[in-house]
């Protein structure tokens, strides 16, 4: 086979358009056998990808764990932009806290750029209010299970559905009280829990009551701890694909994580520009700048860039992990052991 | 599908709308992958029209014409196209149309399909799988070459196409297409058409639902068949190179649209990948749908309310359990009364052989024969007890891996 005309690959890369926030991915080594000699349309496949996905949209379910005052819903309502928590639904900031740990999800459809998103938040109000705490995770872990559960159930049907609807917790972002000092056992319990079925991405919240010092200092405290207890946050070192992700998780991971946020749905006027932000005696603490929290960067991160991992990461590793643990203990049926590739499981 | 929810507006800019580009990078990471089947004649060009749908050199010998069964030869490549990086398999087959009984000749072909159904099905319904990793090699497209005798379609053309119309995507094209004049063309593609409607064969249309494409693809859809030349060498006019075949009379240019339709074909094949493998995922669907019913499973039990899977395998469990304790009991009844029978027909001749005339020796002697054959004939019940016993033994423990094991090895 003869060379590539050069012309020929400067007007290849014209026609694809690049990916807005990552830089195009770098070119494999040829393969076996090959090399293509002019313009082929192979990769007309990404356009059709673009447009299918645009027409069947794109499910999301967050679900948001922390003691009441705290500030989810507000912080949920200021990463979307709308009024999405279950607080905006009706319900007021005096109703009473519940005797036990509630499970409320909400669904929303909103779009953007043609682009439709249904999104559920779940909101689990009496989290770790109680006088006696203990094994508060577990309706939460319930409720994770359940949805994998309803996942699983409409796989195996015969007559499947051609798009199973999704349900299942892609993020769960857990709050963390900023007393400045370190984790409470409630956060370590919930963390060790959960950290193994879903995807937890920590952060601290109201963190305006905290100066830049505090706030270093108690991020890298919350990093040592999560460390040392085994803890397994979003996004997970083992599930790093390439050398790329690598990197760019590793940077999140060391430096960016915990977020320390502050929500606001209320605007002010600073410098002629109209911000979200709390106003306080002292000043405007402006939510978007990055000098003053890093909600920009939290948003950035679940909504901008792995939006798309979170649910991979949920379907491919949580989701399998579960439905590896429930078709092992069947009801009755002895447990199956993996043996030689002749052998291999199967649930019938 | 959104009961219950409510549509809300955004204040301001939030950033999902770059979710299709987080999903198309990680795509182009992971890489795509498509699978072609070429079912023709031997030497109707199917390699030619390969190399030059995709405009390269796929290394491969020519076939003879007697093998005495039809064989199926698969060939992956990897091409790239700008950050596209695309895993081709290529499946020919091999000896098709060559033998003098052609009855069975699409037999190997749609036992192939299936095969490769079955493979997905299997590592579906594995424990442990990996369904991100697996490399998926259900075929997509279906490249049936009809011999371009200018007159109509053969019975193993009709016979071979119903047999794979609700497995997989068919296109016919018609192969060497440039010994057919212009004018017999067309009167030869009419006729493929309506043969093929009168006959039911439901070959695929390209889609016409989105209005961006709808038009070129209904003005694509009456090409069909498409009629295809390829060549694999290449001839120089003016100061390039082509594919083309040089005769004679003047060159036939592949991908000159004048010429032949070879490049329709490439651009219809490009530009609706996704929809033929969308296509192709509904074909699984009903082919695991029909594999999961044969074996006994059902959504809905007995009573008209939901079944799980659970239910269902410890259901077929017992079911299979009172089976084989029925036969056990069967065979045991059975040895007991062969053993009965046996014990009254040796009496009967002990019986008949005493005479009062016999010596004491001689009484002896019978006897003592009688007896061995008693012996025999028992050591022989013994042997079958003992084979029935390890018969029962291997049963079980196929039972055991049977109730568990895949739908394969219950074929």
């Amino acid at each position: 086979a003869g060379p590539v005309d050069s012309k020929n690959e400067a007007a290849m890369s014209e026609l694809v358009p690049e990916p807005r926030q990552k830089p195009v991915v770098p070119m494999k080594p040829m393969g076996i056998n090959t090399s293509l000699l002019g313009y082929i349309g192979i990769d007309t496949i990404i356009e059709q990808m673009r447009k299918k996905t645009m027409k069947t949209g794109f499910d999301f379910n967050i679900m948001v764990v922390g003691q009441s005052g705290l500030g989810k819903s507000t912080l949920v309502n200021t990463l979307f932009k709308s009024q999405v928590s279950r607080k905006s639904s009706g319900w007021n900031r005096e109703e009473k806290i519940p005797k036990t740990v509630e499970i409320k999800a909400i669904g929303h459809v909103i779009e953007e750029g043609g682009v439709k998103m249904k999104l559920t938040v779940i909101d689990t109000p009496g989290f770790g209010d109680q006088i006696n705490n203990e094994n508060c995770w577990e309706p939460i872990e319930k409720y994770i299970n359940e949805q994998y559960e309803k996942f699983l159930k409409e796989e195996v049907n015969i007559a499947r559905k051609k798009r199973i609807p999704d349900t299942r917790v892609h993020c769960c972002l857990y709050f963390i009280s900023p007393t400045g000092h370190s984790l409470r056992p409630l956060d370590l319990e919930f963390m060790k829990h959960l950290s193994k079925v879903v995807n937890i991405i920590p952060v601290i919240a109201k963190a305006d009551t905290m100066t830049l010092e505090e706030k270093t200092e108690f991020k890298q405290r919350v990093r040592k701890e999560l460390e040392v207890n085994g803890i397994e946050f979003y996004p997970q070192k083992e599930f790093d694909e390439d050398l790329e992700d690598k990197t760019e998780n590793d940077k999140i991971r060391q430096e960016s994580m915990p977020f320390a946020v502050v929500g606001s749905d209320k605007e002010y006027q600073v410098n002629g520009k109209r911000v979200l932000g709390r106003k306080t005696p002292w000043g405007i603490i402006e939510v978007e700048n990055l000098n003053h929290c890093e909600f920009a960067l939290l948003r950035d991160f679940v909504i901008r860039t792995h939006l798309q991992d979170l649910k991979e990461v949920t379907h491919n590793i949580h989701y399998e992990t579960y439905r590896a643990k429930r078709l092992n203990d069947n009801g009755g049926l002895p447990p199956m052991t993996v043996e030689t590739e002749e052998n291999h499981e199967s649930n019938l | 599908q959104n009961v219950g929810c409510r549509t809300l507006s955004l204040s301001a800019h939030v950033g999902f709308d770059s979710l299709p580009d987080q999903l198309i990078r990680k795509s182009i990471k992971h890489g795509f992958c498509f699978n072609i089947l070429c079912i023709g004649e031997t030497g109707i060009g199917k390699s030619a029209l390969v190399s030059s749908l995709f405009n390269t050199d796929f290394e491969d010998s020519p076939s003879t014409h007697f093998l005495s069964s039809v064989r199926l030869r698969a060939q992956t490549f990897e091409l790239q196209e700008s950050n596209v990086l695309l895993k081709l398999t290529v499946v020919k087959t091999v000896g098709f149309g060559d033998q003098m009984n052609k009855a069975d000749s699409y037999q190997p072909i749609v036992d192939y399909v299936d095969a490769q159904f079955e493979a997905y099905l299997e590592e579906e319904l594995k424990v442990i799988r990996s369904l991100f990793s697996y490399h998926d090699t259900r075929i997509h497209v279906c490249l049936y070459f009809i011999s371009p005798t200018g007159r109509s379609l053969k019975t193993i053309d009709l016979l071979t196409m119903r047999s794979l119309d609700s497995k997989v995507n068919i296109i016919p094209v018609i192969g060497k297409a440039d010994s057919i004049s212009k004018t017999e063309l067309q009167e030869f593609k009419k006729k493929i058409m309506s043969e093929l409607t009168s006959n039911g064969i439901r070959i695929y249309q390209f889609p016409t639902d989105d209005e961006t494409v709808s038009e070129i693809n209904t003005i694509t859809n009456g090409y069909l068949p498409f009629a295809v030349v390829g060549s694999m060498e290449k001839v120089k006019i003016g100061n390039k190179m082509v594919r083309a075949r040089q005769y004679p009379w003047g060159i036939v240019k592949v991908e000159n649209e004048n010429h032949c339709d070879t490049i329709k074909l490439r651009r219809m094949l490009c530009t609706n990948m996704e929809d033929l493998k969308e296509k192709t995922r509904a074909y699984y669907e009903s082919y695991r749908r029909c594999r999961l019913e044969k074996l006994g499973c059902r959504d809905i039990g007995p009573e008209n309310k939901p079944v799980s899977l659970q239910e269902v395998i410890e259901a077929k469990r017992l079911e299979f359990c009172l089976e084989v304790e029925r036969k056990e009991e069967e065979i045991w009844q059975r040895f007991v009364q062969r053993v009965k029978e046996k014990a009254a027909m040796l009496e009967e001749a002990e019986q008949q052989a005493s005479m009062p005339v016999l010596t004491e020796f001689e009484h002896l002697t019978l006897m003592h024969q009688e007896g061995e054959l008693k012996f025999g004939e028992e050591k022989l019940l013994e042997d079958e007890k003992a084979q029935f016993v390890e018969k029962k033994g291997v049963t079980e423990s196929i039972q055991s891996q049977v109730s568990v094991s895949s739908p394969v090895s219950l074929k």
